[in-house]
């Protein structure tokens, strides 16, 4: 398969080699491991998503390079990558801040009061919802109900649960972000 | 060990019973709201106390969700003869006296909770007992990663009966006459889905388990999947017997890492003992379960969306018909349910649809799961017969609203459901008594909600919600969606005319009738329900430019009263200088600079600022 853009399949795999090896060879592996069937495209799409799992959970993101490469493996169009990438929130083709401060936004949070923490990280952070600060520490995100309702609103920073929050608690929840 | 006969199965359980440690079981909350909570502290504190001596009278055992996520962390202490006492709020520093009390003392300091459920399969009703167990029959009783706590309380028996007894035809007619229905909300008779999978030719058919579990406020899928992940694989084994499939498949949300775990677990034990795998039971009768994961998108929810994204394709629907049970998975008949309904199979299995059948109303047979939460002091899930009213549930089993506040309404059914006001709160709920007053089952998230909720912002919430989780297939839904969502946006913020209102109820129709599929629908239907009960907030909005519930900020109003000192704090913290006063004396708020943000509300030490 060629492409237009000259980002042939060996480029593109160099790259990743040259910058992070370990990963790339951890995600090669991965898909190598896949019951894969050479030209039934059907099939080898079903194991699509879980390989982006695995790329984003070893990479952190999905950048360009790492969805040529899926690509190449897996038989699929990079276009139908990208529209799975872009349909689904989980998926992420930018970088991430360390510290993922998701606000839950679900109804028995907001109710409680949700979007009030939301505008305070915003003004603290001084980055929109989805977005990193430039330091690339913080990411502000918003989830859809996490099924801790009785601790609403909640606050998650990676696996970290924040429960019961106030606004007065998001300088006390930024503190105890520290590498 | 592998067990081959209903027989051996049988003899294994009672061997399991008939081991007594004559110990004193302390169960352990341990789901995702348990742990959240500190429920893991609670353990430590209980296992280096029974290290310390205890252990002869005491064993720890871990479980999922009690349900009583209001007091979390939660422990049950239980003997052999049923004796327990419940203990809420838990701290580590309150272990050694709840321990040295056991079950007949009191321990000082910890609170003891009331147990409010019992269980249709093994108990009668007790009066004034509201709450009835029957997809949460082992939820908070079992260690979910030990099989044998399952096999304890009749696991796989109900494959075994099946199996050995029954033909497949006869399976999907006891679920039939058991009228058991879908509980993801639509409720469909699962006994008719089963049956129109089973009536395909022969060959390759698919049996999904949906727990993309993605109502914001509805829970009580991941707690079976955390508590009793069991009872799911031998309903599908069960299910995937009466259609002829020999595969199944559970969607997962990622978002639910414990119960991934759980459910992991579960498959490597029930393969170890054949209750998965080949020749299940000693028959020819073969059956495996897979996980695949989902990733973030409310639409997959939705069959044939869910289906798309196992093919590895965008979560978009299409159109029925074809049903999935005709063509679904690779074009192959397929049979999708949900969690909670797999969950009430094996009971319907081994007691008969008869006994179903007694629990709940003729039309709706059987119990349903919420969660509730959201204004409400006892937040939690309960299981409660069809045709329980909604008082009960509330007041009853929801010990009230939050603070002494007045109720104002309670919203069901999610993102596609409805506002429930005072004037129905006596209605007794099933499917069909939801969909009269304006609501829906949906999958059974209860948000309950006070005076200080705005309903135009409630509503303007859900369609925000909509937007975001809208696929963009249908017009309807991506554009229609958006401009209902912008229509309320613009009457929270004081822009609304009565035209407007007039045009969100024409627009809602319009939308309900022509969205592709069941999620763009319902997506009017919060919108609906809160002009219908609400009008009179509405009108506030528009004509008087005035929120009751005093949320749309936009429409407030900041005044200094007298308690002002004149310390001038919020002068210096207003954005825009709309504050101007000499030290000393009453401050001013210029009405035309203040763009409402709160700030010197919240700075204000002396309470002199109102927001009206």
């Amino acid at each position: 398969m060629t492409c237009c853009c000259e980002c042939s399949k060996e480029k593109a795999l160099d790259k990743l080699m040259r910058l992070e090896p370990e990963k790339t060879s951890e995600l090669t592996a991965f898909i190598d491991g896949l019951p894969l069937v050479a030209g039934d495209v059907e099939t080898n799409r079903g194991f699509l998503v879980e390989t982006l799992h695995r790329a984003q959970g070893i990479f952190g993101y999905l950048p360009v390079e790492v969805q040529q490469v899926v690509s190449e493996r897996l038989g699929l169009t990079r276009s139908e990558i990208y529209g799975v990438i872009s349909f689904y929130s989980y998926f992420t083709d930018k970088p991430i801040g360390r510290y993922k401060i998701n606000v839950c936004l679900g109804t028995a949070c907001f109710v409680k009061g949700a979007s009030k923490i939301v505008d305070e990280l915003k003004a603290k952070l001084g980055v929109n919802e989805g977005e990193t600060t430039a330091d690339q520490k913080f990411f502000l995100g918003a989830l859809r109900c996490v099924g801790s309702c009785s601790l609403a609103p909640v606050v998650m920073v990676n696996n970290r649960v924040y429960g019961n929050v106030t606004p007065d608690m998001v300088d006390q929840i930024l503190a105890d972000c520290q590498d | 060990m592998r067990i081959n006969s209903l027989e051996a199965l049988k003899d294994y359980k009672s061997r399991l019973c008939s081991v007594s440690s004559g110990k004193t079981s302390v169960l352990m909350s341990l789901g995702t709201c348990g742990l959240a909570a500190g429920g893991a502290k609670v353990a430590d504190a209980i296992r280096a106390e029974l290290d310390k001596g205890l252990s002869g009278k005491y064993e720890a055992v871990s479980v999922g969700c009690m349900g009583l996520c209001y007091c979390e962390p939660t422990i049950e202490l239980r003997d052999e003869t049923g004796r327990s006492a419940i203990y809420g709020h838990v701290t580590p520093e309150q272990i050694p006296a709840i321990l040295a009390a056991g079950l007949d003392g009191e321990a000082a300091g910890a609170t003891k909770v009331k147990r409010t459920w019992y269980y249709p399969e093994e108990e009668e009703n007790k009066d004034g007992v509201l709450q009835a167990r029957i997809a949460l029959r082992n939820t908070g009783r079992i260690d979910p990663e030990k099989i044998d706590d399952y096999l304890k309380y009749d696991g796989y028996q109900a494959l075994g009966k099946v199996l050995k007894t029954m033909a497949p035809e006869a399976v999907s007619k006891e679920i039939l006459d058991a009228m058991l229905r879908g509980r993801g909300g639509a409720g469909f008779p699962t006994g008719k889905k089963w049956q129109f999978a089973a009536a395909q030719p022969k060959g390759q058919k698919y049996m999904i388990c949906n727990a993309d579990e993605g109502d914001p406020g509805a829970f009580m899928d991941r707690a079976v999947l955390e508590g009793d992940p069991h009872s799911v694989l031998e309903a599908m084994a069960i299910g995937a017997y009466a259609i002829g499939a020999d595969k199944g498949i559970i969607y997962i949300r990622a978002e639910y890492p414990l119960a991934i775990e759980r459910l992991q677990k579960a498959i490597k034990q029930a393969r170890e003992m054949g209750f998965l795998g080949k020749g299940i039971f000693g028959t020819s009768f073969d059956f495996d379960i897979e996980l695949k994961y989902g990733a973030g998108a409310f639409v997959c929810g939705e069959e044939t969306a869910l289906i798309h994204s196992i093919e590895g394709k965008r979560g978009e629907p299409t159109f029925k018909p074809p049903f999935p049970a005709i063509q679904g998975l690779w074009k192959k008949p397929t049979v999708v349910n949900n969690v909670e309904t797999y969950a009430n199979v094996a009971a319907i299995i081994r007691k008969g649809a008869a006994w179903f059948k007694s629990v709940g109303t003729p039309g709706s047979p059987g119990t349903k799961v919420f969660a509730l939460a959201g204004k409400i002091n006892c937040v939690g899930l309960v299981e409660v017969p069809m045709g329980t009213t909604l008082r009960d549930i509330i007041f009853g089993l929801g010990g009230g609203i939050l603070n002494n506040r007045g109720f104002k309404a309670v919203q069901t059914g999610g993102p596609s459901g409805g506002c429930i006001t005072t004037k129905n709160l006596d209605t007794p709920i099933d499917y069909e008594t939801l969909k009269s007053i304006g609501s829906m089952m949906g999958s059974g998230g209860m948000i309950v909600m006070d005076e200080d909720n705005c309903m135009v912002n409630i509503a303007r919430f859900f369609l925000d919600f909509t937007c975001d989780e809208s696929c963009g297939k249908c017009t309807p839904c991506r554009i229609g969606n958006r401009r209902l969502y912008e229509m309320l946006t613009d009457i929270c913020r004081g822009k609304g005319t009565e035209e407007t209102l007039k045009e969100l109820r024409t627009l809602s129709n319009v939308i309900k009738d022509t969205a592709l599929c069941g999620l763009g629908q319902t997506s009017p239907n919060p919108v609906l329900s809160t002009l219908d009960n609400f009008f009179e907030e509405y009108e506030a909005h528009v004509k008087e430019k005035r929120c009751p519930a005093g949320v749309c900020t936009a429409l407030l109003k900041f005044t200094i009263n007298d308690n002002c000192i004149g310390c001038g704090l919020c002068a210096k913290n207003c954005p825009t200088g709309a504050i101007s006063g000499k030290i000393k004396s009453k401050h001013v708020i210029d009405q035309d600079k203040c763009i409402k943000c709160g700030v010197c509300q919240q700075k204000c030490k002396f309470k002199a600022i109102d927001k009206k």
